[in-house]
């Protein structure tokens, strides 16, 4: 009873604040990785308002990373198409070259997800977050090398299924 | 922390701006703060339509009782402490004795509705004053549930604001409360009520 009780506790949505607590930082590095740190701010708050209007309606709490990963990717595709539409402010080249184009990337990000947590977050950190391997070490309690492996590794897995 | 990192950090600027964002178009279902008191941390929540609970963070942790809230309300719950500045400010004038009533609106949707009947009228209970589980429920209509009356009581949603620690057993015996009698009487200390 009380078992059946704590699992249904589980499977319920928890409190959004925790969502912003726990995956707000990943989201935003991933979105100073695909727009830039410029447009980063505003793509935050719209993907973050999107999922907060979407949230009650969501089926399965299993995956909120994922899902929020996957909103802000879209939010990041507008913002992209948005951008290539208005002239590039000469002063911030390091949001012209940040830019990927994340439509390519979806079946990229999708694998990105499928790794072992150390080498997902180690290579996100890296290529998404452009953080120093003496960072991601920091970030994840684990040696400059093992960050380095952790990345190596993940890299080599994504070049084996991303073709 | 390297440059990058600390631009990855979701500051308190890009955190207030979603609030205010998600206040005006109506997505912030359950807005929540803490803060500390004479007795103890106290967690606030407040739907649109007002305050909705005040929980002893000692009896329950913040923890649980949010997911509670994100469960019974909605799961649109975020941390936004401005719609909760009335609340915090009449309950810091209340602490120090320099407030006898609240003038709050409150949302009773956790309340049963055997427990909206014995917590309205508990609220007309004077501040100093106080009263017992019989002579409530004899004054709501049910004189045979005393005991019901204590068990509504104990689950009041917002204490404090809603006193029922001003609701004595019999014989003024001090009774439950669901913060501690310990609680309950430093309450009606400050309101003179007990020596």
């Amino acid at each position: 009873m009380a078992d059946r009780e704590r699992r249904r506790a589980e499977r319920a949505l928890p409190p959004f604040q925790w969502l912003l607590d726990e995956h707000g930082s990943a989201v935003l590095r991933l979105l100073i990785g695909a727009v830039g740190p410029v447009d980063a701010d505003d793509c935050f708050q719209d993907t973050m308002l999107s999922a907060l209007r979407a949230y009650p309606r969501l089926r399965d709490a299993s995956n909120l990373r994922g899902w929020l990963f996957a909103i802000a990717r879209r939010k990041a595709i507008d913002s992209t198409r948005a951008s290539s539409r208005r002239p590039v402010p000469v002063a911030e080249p390091e949001a012209v070259t940040a830019a990927v184009s994340p439509e390519r990337d979806d079946e990229l990000w999708n694998e990105v997800r499928a790794l072992p947590d150390k080498q997902r977050r180690a290579v996100v950190m890296r290529y998404a977050g452009d953080r120093s391997y003496g960072d991601i070490a920091g970030s994840l309690a684990i040696s400059e090398d093992a960050a380095r492996q952790n990345v190596h590794e993940g890299l080599k897995k994504l070049r084996r299924r991303v073709r | 922390m390297t440059q990058t990192a600390a631009r990855a950090a979701v500051n308190g600027a890009l955190l207030s701006r979603f609030r205010d964002r998600a206040e005006n178009e109506g997505l912030l279902d359950v807005a929540f703060t803490t803060m500390d008191s004479p007795v103890g941390l106290l967690l606030l929540a407040s739907t649109r339509k007002g305050l909705v609970e005040i929980a002893y963070t000692h009896e329950r942790s913040v923890e649980k009782s949010l997911r509670e809230l994100a469960a019974k309300l909605s799961p649109r719950i975020l941390e936004a402490p401005r719609r909760l500045e009335p609340v915090r400010q009449q309950l810091d004038a209340y602490f120090v004795g320099k407030r006898d009533r609240f003038e709050l609106s409150l949302d009773r949707s956790l309340m049963s509705g055997f427990g909206r009947r014995v917590l309205r009228r508990t609220e007309r209970i004077p501040y100093g004053q106080v009263s017992t589980y019989g002579d409530v429920a004899l004054e709501i209509g049910a004189p045979r549930a005393a005991r019901a009356v204590g068990n509504a009581l104990g689950a009041n949603p917002i204490p404090i604001v809603i006193p029922c620690h001003r609701v004595l057993r019999a014989g003024l015996l001090l009774g439950g409360y669901g913060g501690g009698t310990d609680r309950k009487e430093w309450l009606l200390k400050l309101e003179g009520a007990l020596a």
